[in-house]
C-alpha cells in the first residue's frame, strides 16, 4: 500500500503547484487593473475601458479558481498534516486566520463590486473597489508568506512539552512574523507575479500584433493589442532586471540560513572553497541528470561564482557540502535543476525585455516577427519560473517541514491510512487535471473573444448590454 | 504601551477569552451558514427552474455575493486553526474523506456558475447547471454531516446523526434561499418558489425534532442537556421564527423572511454550541479551556479580530448596499 507520508507530500505538492498559478495571475494583474481603472475614470479614453474590461474577465476567472483551490490547501494542513498543525498551530494558525479576515474578505467583497458593479456605483467607489481588490490579493501574499517564511527560518518561539507532545510556543511575535526570510520572499514573489503577468500579456498581445503586422491578417481591435504589448513591455523592463537582482541577494541569504538547501541548489557534496557557479550546466549522461554533482558536470562555470554568491563577494569562500550534514539530503537533482532553470529563465526574460525595448526605440516593435515569436513562446515562462522557484524552496527544505525543528515525516496526520491518502491523491490528480483544462479553455475563449468593441463601451456613449434602468453611477 | 511580555501575562482585560473564541467560532460558522446558505439554497431551487431567464436571474442574484460569503468558511477554518490548533488538526484529519468530499462539492459549486455563463449551448449549460445544483446541495449536506459528527464525537464515517443534521442544514438553506431569491429576482421566478420556502421551513422543523431526539439518545446526559433552559428557549424561538417566516413569505415581506431565516440559522448553530460546551472536541473529550492556544497568541488574535471584524462587516455593508434591490438577469461587467 502507498505510504501516507509520500501520498500526503505528493498531494500537497500537486495542490499547491496548481493553486499558485491563479494567485500569480491575480496578484500580477492587480496593479495593471488599478492603473487601467484609474486611467479609464480619469481620461474616459476608450482604450482604457477596453483594457480594464478585458483583463478584469481574466482576473475574475483566475480568482474563482484560486478560491476553490485555496480552500483545499487550508484544509490540507488539518487533514494531512495534523501533527504539524498541532505542533506549529500556535504560530502558523494566526497568520492564516488574519489572512482570511484581513485579505480574503477585502478581496472577495470588493471583487463583487469591481466585477459586477460598474453601472451601479459611482466612479469613486469603483476606484476604491479596484484598489481594495488589488490590496487584498497582495495582503494575502503577506500573510501566507509570513507563515511559509517562518517554516524556512523559524524565530521567536520556544519548544514546550505538553501532554507528552512537543509543541511550538510563540514568545516573540515580531521576531517570528518578521523573520529574516520574509522580506526576501515577499519582494521576490510579488515581483515574480507582476513579471509573470507582464510576460503573459506580452505573449498574447504579440500573437495578434504578429498576425496583423507580419502576416497581414486583418485583426479587430489591433490598437488594443498594440497598447497591451507596450504596457506589458514597460512592466517587463522594470521587473525582469529587479527579479535577478534580488534573486541574487536572496540566494546569499539562503546560503546563510539554510546551508543544506544551498548545497543542494549547487550540488556540492564535499565542503570546498572556490566553488564555481554553473550558469549553463550540460548533462553528459543520464547520471548527471538524476544525480548531479557540481564537480563532475560539464558546463560553463564562473570560477568561484557559487562561493561568491554564497558569501556576497568572496570567490574563495567555503561552501559546506551535503556530506557534512547529519540529516539526509533533499532530493538534489530536483533542487539543482529547478534552480538552474529558474535562473536561466530570469536572464532570458531580461534579454527579452531589452530586445523589445530596443525595437520599440528603433520603431520596429510591431515588425520584428522573431521578437513576437519569442514573446509568444515565453508567455507562460514567468509562471514556469515561479513554479520552479517554489520547488527549490520547498523541496530544498526537505527533510524538514520546519527547518531544524520538525521533520516532514513527523508532521503527517498520525491516523491517516495509505488507502485514504491514495484515494484523495488520485481524486485530485483527476479533478485538478480537469480544472486546468477548463481554466485554459475559458482563458483562451476570453482571449479569442477579444476586448469589447467600441460600440459596447460606456466611454464612447454606448450602453453596456444590460444596464439596469434607474441606476445612477455615471456621474 | 502593551508589550509582548504584558500580553503573555494573562488574558486581555481579564476577559474569558477561551469562551469568547468558542462563541466567536460558532458565530463565524453561523454567518457562513446563513450567507452562503442562501447561495446554496438558490442553487437547490435552480434545479426546479426550466425557464432560461429564471435561471439567469438566479445566477445574477448570487453572482456578486457568493465569493465573499464563502470566505466566512475560510475564516472559520483559519480561526479554528489559530485558536484551537489541536482541535482543528484532530477534527479535520479524523474526517479525512468527508473533508475532501466537502471540498469537492465547494469546487463544483464555485466553478459551475462561472462555467455556465461561458457558453450558451444546451449541452454545456445542462451539464454545468446540474453541477451547480449538485454542489449546492452536497456542500451544505456534508457540512451538516461534519457538524453532526463533531457534536457527537463520531469517527470517520457518515453516521445517522450526521445524515440527519445534513438534511436539516440542506432544508435550512432552501428556506433562506427562497427568501433571498424572492427578494433579489422575484419578478423572474415562478410563484412556486414561495411555496418551496414554506414547505422547507416545515420540513426543517421536523428535521430539528428528529435531530434532537437522536441527540437525546446518543449523548451522555442527552435528555438533561436538551431540557436545559438555553436549548428550550432556542427551540421555542425557532418555532416562532419559522412561523414568522411562513407568514412573511406569503405576505411578500421577503426581507423579513430572510431575516427570520437568518435567525433560524444562528439558532441552530447556537443549539450545537450550547450542547457541546464545555467540550470542543467531544470525540477525544477535549475541553475549551484545555485546548485554547497559549495566552500571548490568544491576546494577539483577539486584538486582531477586534480590529478586523468590524472592518469586514463594513465591507459587507458596502457590497450589499451597492447591489441592493432586484437584479437583472445577465447583469455583469
Ligand atoms: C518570474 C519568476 C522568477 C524568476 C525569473 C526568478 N525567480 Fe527566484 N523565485 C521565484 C520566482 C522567480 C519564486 C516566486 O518562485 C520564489 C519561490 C519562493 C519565493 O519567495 O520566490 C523563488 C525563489 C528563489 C530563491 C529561494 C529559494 C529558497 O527559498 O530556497 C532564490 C535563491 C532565488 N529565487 C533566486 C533567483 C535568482 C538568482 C534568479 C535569477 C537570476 C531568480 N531567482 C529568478
Ligand atoms: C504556492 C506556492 C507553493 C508551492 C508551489 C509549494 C510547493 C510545495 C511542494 C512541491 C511541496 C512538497 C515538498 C516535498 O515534500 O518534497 C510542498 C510541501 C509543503 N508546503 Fe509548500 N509550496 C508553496 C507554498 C507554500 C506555503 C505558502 C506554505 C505555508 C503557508 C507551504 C507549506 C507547505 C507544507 C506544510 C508542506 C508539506 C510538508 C513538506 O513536504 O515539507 N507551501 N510545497
Ligand atoms: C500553501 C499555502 C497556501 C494556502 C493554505 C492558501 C490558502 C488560500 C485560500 C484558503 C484561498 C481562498 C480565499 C478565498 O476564499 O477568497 C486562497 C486564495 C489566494 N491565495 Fe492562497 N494559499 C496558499 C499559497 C499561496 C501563495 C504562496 C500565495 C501567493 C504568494 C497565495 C495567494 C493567494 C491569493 C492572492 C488568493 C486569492 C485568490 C486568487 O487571487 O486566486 N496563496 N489561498
Amino acid at each position: 500500500m502507498i505510504d501516507p507520508v509520500i501520498a500526503s507530500r505528493l498531494q500537497f505538492a500537486l495542490t499547491t503547484i496548481v493553486h499558485i498559478i491563479f494567485p500569480v495571475m491575480s496578484m500580477g494583474l492587480a496593479p495593471f487593473l488599478v492603473y487601467f481603472t484609474w486611467k479609464d475614470i480619469r481620461t474616459d479614453e476608450a482604450i482604457y475601458e477596453q483594457l480594464r474590461r478585458f483583463w478584469t474577465k481574466i482576473f475574475a476567472i483566475s480568482f474563482v479558481v484560486g478560491t476553490v483551490t485555496g480552500i483545499v490547501l487550508e484544509f490540507e494542513f488539518g487533514t494531512n498534516f495534523a501533527a504539524f498543525s498541532t505542533t506549529a498551530g500556535e504560530l502558523f494558525g494566526g497568520p492564516l486566520a488574519v489572512e482570511g479576515m484581513m485579505a480574503f474578505m477585502l478581496e472577495a467583497t470588493f471583487l463583487g463590486v469591481f466585477v459586477f458593479g460598474r453601472d451601479r456605483v459611482g466612479d469613486k467607489l469603483y476606484m476604491v473597489s479596484a484598489v481594495a481588490v488589488g490590496l487584498g490579493t497582495w495582503l494575502s501574499a503577506v500573510w501566507i508568506l509570513i507563515a511559509n517564511s517562518w517554516m524556512q527560518t523559524p524565530r521567536g518561539y520556544e519548544l514546550v512539552t505538553e501532554n507528552g507532545q512537543t509543541v511550538v510556543h510563540l514568545v516573540d511575535p515580531m521576531a517570528a512574523y518578521l523573520n529574516p526570510r520574509f522580506g526576501y520572499m515577499f519582494v521576490h514573489m510579488q515581483n515574480a507575479a507582476v513579471e509573470s503577468v507582464a510576460l503573459f500579456m506580452a505573449g498574447v498581445a504579440a500573437y495578434y500584433v504578429f498576425r496583423h503586422h507580419v502576416w497581414g491578417v486583418q485583426i479587430r481591435n489591433v490598437e488594443f493589442w498594440e497598447a497591451t504589448l507596450k504596457i506589458a513591455l514597460v512592466a517587463l523592463l522594470i521587473t525582469a532586471p529587479l527579479q535577478v537582482l534580488h534573486g541574487d541577494m536572496y540566494g546569499r541569504h539562503v546560503a546563510e540560513t539554510q546551508p543544506q538547501k544551498f548545497a543542494a541548489m549547487e550540488a556540492v557534496w564535499d565542503t570546498e572553497s572556490y566553488v564555481p557557479e554553473y550558469i549553463v550546466a550540460v548533462p553528459t549522461s543520464l547520471e548527471d541528470i538524476t544525480d548531479p554533482r557540481a564537480k563532475d558536470l560539464f558546463g560553463i562555470g564562473i570560477p568561484g561564482g557559487a562561493s561568491w554568491l554564497a558569501s556576497g563577494g568572496d570567490p574563495s569562500a567555503e561552501i559546506r557540502g551535503l556530506n557534512s550534514f547529519d540529516t539526509e539530503s533533499p532530493p538534489v537533482a530536483i533542487v539543482f535543476w529547478a534552480f538552474r532553470a529558474m535562473v536561466g529563465l530570469g536572464f532570458w526574460f531580461i534579454l527579452l525585455a531589452f530586445w523589445g525595448g530596443y525595437r520599440w526605440y528603433t520603431g520596429e516593435l510591431f515588425e520584428d516577427g522573431l521578437l513576437h515569436k519569442a514573446l509568444m513562446a515565453s508567455s507562460l515562462g514567468g509562471i514556469a519560473a515561479t513554479e520552479l522557484g517554489w520547488i527549490v524552496t520547498e523541496v530544498g527544505r526537505q527533510p524538514w517541514v520546519i527547518q531544524g525543528v520538525m521533520k516532514t515525516s513527523d508532521g503527517v496526520s498520525p491516523g491517516l491510512t495509505g488507502t485514504e491518502a491514495a484515494i484523495t491523491l488520485a481524486g485530485f490528480a483527476l479533478v485538478y487535471g480537469g480544472l486546468l483544462v477548463l481554466y485554459t479553455y475559458v482563458v483562451v475563449r476570453i482571449i479569442r473573444g477579444g476586448p469589447p468593441s467600441r460600440g459596447e463601451l460606456r466611454s464612447v456613449g454606448g450602453q453596456s448590454a444590460e444596464s439596469p434602468a434607474g441606476v445612477t453611477g455615471d456621474d | 504601551m502593551i508589550s509582548a511580555s504584558t500580553l503573555a501575562d494573562g488574558p486581555l482585560l481579564g476577559l474569558p477569552l477561551p469562551e469568547l473564541w468558542f462563541a466567536l467560532l460558532f458565530a463565524i460558522f453561523g454567518t457562513f451558514l446563513f450567507l452562503d446558505g442562501f447561495d446554496f439554497g438558490a442553487g437547490a431551487i435552480f434545479a426546479t427552474l426550466e425557464d432560461e431567464t429564471a435561471r439567469e436571474a438566479v445566477l445574477s442574484a448570487i453572482g456578486p455575493f457568493w465569493d465573499g460569503n464563502e470566505v466566512w468558511l475560510v475564516v472559520f477554518g483559519g480561526a479554528l486553526f489559530a485558536s484551537f490548533p489541536a482541535v482543528y488538526a484532530d477534527l479535520f484529519s479524523r474526517h479525512y474523506l468527508l473533508m475532501f468530499a466537502i471540498l469537492g462539492a465547494l469546487i463544483l459549486r464555485g466553478l459551475a456558475p462561472e462555467m455556465y455563463e461561458q457558453r450558451h449551448d444546451e449541452g454545456w449549460q445542462r451539464w454545468w447547471g446540474r453541477s451547480f445544483v449538485a454542489g449546492s446541495v452536497l456542500a451544505p449536506f456534508l457540512l451538516g454531516a461534519f457538524a453532526g459528527n463533531w457534536l457527537v464525537g463520531a469517527d470517520r464515517s457518515l453516521t445517522l446523526v450526521g445524515f440527519v443534521v445534513g438534511v436539516t442544514v440542506v432544508l435550512l438553506t432552501v428556506v433562506s434561499g427562497a427568501a433571498f431569491l424572492r427578494l433579489k429576482a422575484g419578478e423572474y421566478l415562478p410563484d412556486a418558489v414561495t411555496a418551496y420556502g414554506v414547505r422547507a421551513v416545515v420540513g426543517y422543523l421536523g428535521a430539528v425534532v428528529v435531530t434532537l431526539a437522536l441527540l437525546a439518545v446518543r449523548l451522555p446526559d442527552g435528555i438533561d442537556t436538551l431540557l436545559s433552559p438555553a436549548v428550550v428557549a432556542l427551540v421555542v424561538a425557532s418555532i416562532g421564527l419559522a412561523a414568522g417566516y411562513a407568514v412573511a413569505m406569503r405576505r411578500g415581506a421577503h426581507l423579513a423572511a430572510l431575516a427570520a431565516s437568518g435567525g433560524l440559522t444562528y439558532g441552530l448553530v447556537a443549539v450545537v454550541a450550547v450542547v457541546m460546551y464545555p467540550l470542543i472536541d467531544p470525540a477525544v473529550g477535549a475541553t475549551v479551556e484545555g485546548s485554547i492556544v497559549s495566552t500571548l497568541p490568544l491576546n494577539l488574535m483577539s486584538i486582531g479580530a477586534a480590529i478586523l471584524l468590524p472592518l469586514v462587516v463594513t465591507y459587507f455593508v458596502v457590497l450589499y448596499s451597492a447591489f441592493r434591490g432586484p437584479v437583472e438577469p445577465g447583469e455583469a461587467y
